[in-house]
């Protein structure tokens, strides 16, 4: 059978399950719909909470991203898994404890104000939407990739996917489908990152085989001109890696879509478990990264770079595919049948797209062809399963939030749940149509969505739990100072309406939530102070977030007494 | 009660400390602030700094999160205790 058929047999097999399982967990309550009836198990939705988190970009891009960086691609190693622990150790047990459905509910709950949750859920659905039509386009490039249909019929296909699965289950069937493609991406992914650690390296455990061509890929890269691969800071300065991670570390801790799955779990306890169960999912795929983008760029140097161009396309009968999408190029500007890879470039001849370091991963390895297709499988099952986590925010945010909390409609249940499925409907084909008419700022801003939600969210709900005196004023000073700053900033240095130098110690538009975010802090906790204590009830409902729930159950009784 | 639960609630916040102050040494610190020196060491082939910021620190947060889960069950269960034992004496 040929690649393509794998492929589609893959594809066929994988959507046909995501929609079996969907129709197993249909729902009839809200509450099943926003938080699965807070009864996910931990280990579960620990494989959920990891596919919701890994997108099309960490499945298809990163590594490809890393091998181009060398030492500077640690920025999304470690600012995409060292949030969680800000997530385990501050965040998910006190929302989880709280128990409500969703972040604009703690934010307006928490602040006892109607305009912090309106602001709360303005930036949530501008966060999740940003976000949401890039997946959906995603989806589109697997399908017109690897299925050789058009990009629109790719995201239309995605869409009725989600549609399904979402409008039916709502949260219990995400979570459902999000284990099973959490499986299917995780396979997809480790399959040919062990085929070709042992071919490289002799060992089939990447994370330990790639050692062993670092000082060889070190002394290539530095004949050729670039910096040795493992040499820190030839990207960007320490400062910008540093402000960098941890903009996105904390914007990881303040995603919606990623706070809302804690939320489903039974128990605090299990909130906390299952959390330390996402990062080792998510870990299983992070650490082998790394390993891929090394062997993947020692690969490309050695095959490619000093080597006779008509040769290389004969030996490697996989290169004339990706030449014909061009995603790889090769120009021979000096016309001496050569391949020269430089820096420069006004002398150089190759041009190489990061996508292809995964995409092409199987062929390079000599792999057979349903490998192929089950990893066009596996970018489907990262691109679906953070979509839908994406939908339900947005469809809560408009069916929750704002129809029920802020304007106060939906009497019965059933006509709370069809807003939500009527919400989630709108968002997959508000999604759908960015995904086929992406408007041209969408890839900056979901960059930049860490450091909004990193300068907006992160600190008030930490400080939301963790200092009681905190005030509505507060949160709201802070909330708009981390906001905006951060946005002006962006908007001055990265869009291309102005387009200043970073003018803010060099600090570059990816790395200025940490600045917003510390200056959210500092607003909010200056202006607490000088405002009225937040109201007694408040305070109470602190004090019991920060409590077990038999705790909270033995404080009660003792009142009754 | 309200003293057990204002221990637990120290105690709670100074495992944070020391867990939070480990993540900070081991990805800011080590991984980033320190990298050049560190990597004048090699470890089985990788540079160790370059090793810590792309393997060895999220292996540390993976042990970090565990730690934080399993220590916070046994102050649960401390907690419980004792207020079980108060409303049984009282």
């Amino acid at each position: 059978m040929s690649v393509e058929g794998w492929t589609w047999l893959f594809v066929g097999i994988t959507f046909a399950l995501y929609i079996f399982i969907a129709w197993r967990s249909r729902v009839s309550t809200t509450e099943g719909f926003y938080v699965a009836g807070h009864g996910v198990p931990t280990v579960a939705n620990g494989m959920a909470v990891a596919a919701d988190w890994m997108s099309a970009a960490s499945f298809i891009s990163m590594a490809g991203l890393i091998s181009f960086l060398g030492f500077d691609g640690a920025i999304y190693l470690m600012g995409w898994t060292g949030g969680y622990v800000l997530l385990a150790l501050l965040l998910a047990p006190y929302l989880r404890k709280f128990g409500k459905y969703t972040v604009p509910d703690f934010v307006g709950d928490r602040y006892y104000s109607e305009s912090a949750r309106v602001v709360a859920l303005i930036a949530a659905i501008f966060v999740s939407f940003t976000y949401v039509s890039g997946q959906m386009r995603g989806v589109g490039i697997v399908f017109s990739r690897y299925l050789n249909t058009s990009i629109t019929v790719g995201v239309l296909v995605g869409m009725a996917i989600v549609f399904i699965y979402a409008v039916l289950g709502g949260m219990k069937g995400i979570t459902w489908t999000q284990v099973a493609q959490y499986s299917v991406l995780i396979i997809a992914y480790l399959i040919p990152a062990w085929a070709i650690a042992s071919t490289l390296t002799g060992t089939p455990i990447p994370q330990l085989g790639f050692g062993s061509v670092l000082d060889r890929l070190d002394g290539i890269q530095t004949e050729l001109g670039f910096g040795p691969y493992t040499e820190p800071f030839n990207n960007m300065s320490m400062l910008n890696v540093l402000f960098v991670t941890i903009a996105l570390m904390a914007g990881t801790a303040g995603l919606p879509h990623i706070i809302v799955r804690f939320y489903t779990v039974k128990t605090v306890r299990a909130a906390r478990w299952s959390a330390g169960w996402a990062l080792f999912f998510i870990a299983l795929l992070y650490t082998t990264a790394p390993a891929v983008a090394a062997f993947a760029r020692f690969n490309l140097l050695e095959t490619t770079a000093g080597q006779n161009l008509e040769q290389v396309r004969a030996e490697n009968d996989w290169m004339g595919a990706w030449e014909q999408t061009g995603l790889l190029a090769f120009d021979d500007l000096d016309g001496d049948g050569i391949i020269d890879y430089t820096p420069d470039e006004a002398t150089n001849e190759m041009t190489v797209d990061p996508d292809i370091m995964v995409l092409a991963n199987p062929a390079i390895a000599g792999l057979a062809a349903p490998v192929t297709g089950l990893v066009a499988a596996g970018g489907l099952a990262a691109a679906l399963s953070t979509a839908s986590g994406l939908l339900l925010v947005i469809g809560s945010s408009i069916g929750h939030d704002l129809y029920i909390r802020v304007l106060g409609r939906g009497e019965t249940e059933r006509e709370r749940l069809l807003a939500g499925r009527i919400a989630i409907g709108f968002g997959v084909l508000g999604a759908g149509f960015f995904g086929i008419n992406p408007p041209g700022f969408v890839s900056e801003v979901v960059a930049f969505a860490f450091g909004l939600a990193a300068a907006s969210f992160f600190p008030i709900i930490v400080l939301g739990i963790f200092s009681k005196k905190t005030t509505k004023e507060g949160a709201i000073a802070g909330m708009s100072v981390g906001l905006a700053f951060t946005a002006i900033y962006i908007i001055m240095t990265a869009s291309g309406l102005m387009a200043l130098d970073p003018w803010f110690f060099g600090i570059s538009a990816q790395g200025i939530g940490t600045v917003g975010m510390i200056l959210n802090f500092i607003v909010t906790w200056t202006v607490s102070r000088m405002t009225p204590a937040p109201p007694d009830e408040i305070q109470h409902l602190v004090d019991n977030v920060r409590i077990p729930e038999v705790i909270s159950a033995a404080k009660a009784a003792e009142a009754l007494d | 009660m309200d003293e057990h639960i204002a221990e637990y609630w120290r105690k709670n916040v100074r495992l944070k400390v020391i867990l939070l102050t480990i993540w900070g040494v081991v990805s800011l610190l080590l991984s980033i602030l320190l990298v050049e020196q560190l990597n004048q060491v090699s470890l089985g082939g990788f540079p160790l700094g370059f090793w810590m910021a792309q393997q060895g620190s999220i292996f540390t947060f993976v042990i970090l999160i565990f730690v934080y889960a399993s220590t916070m069950d046994r102050y649960d269960a401390e907690l419980e205790a004792k207020v079980n034992g108060d409303r049984a004496s009282s």
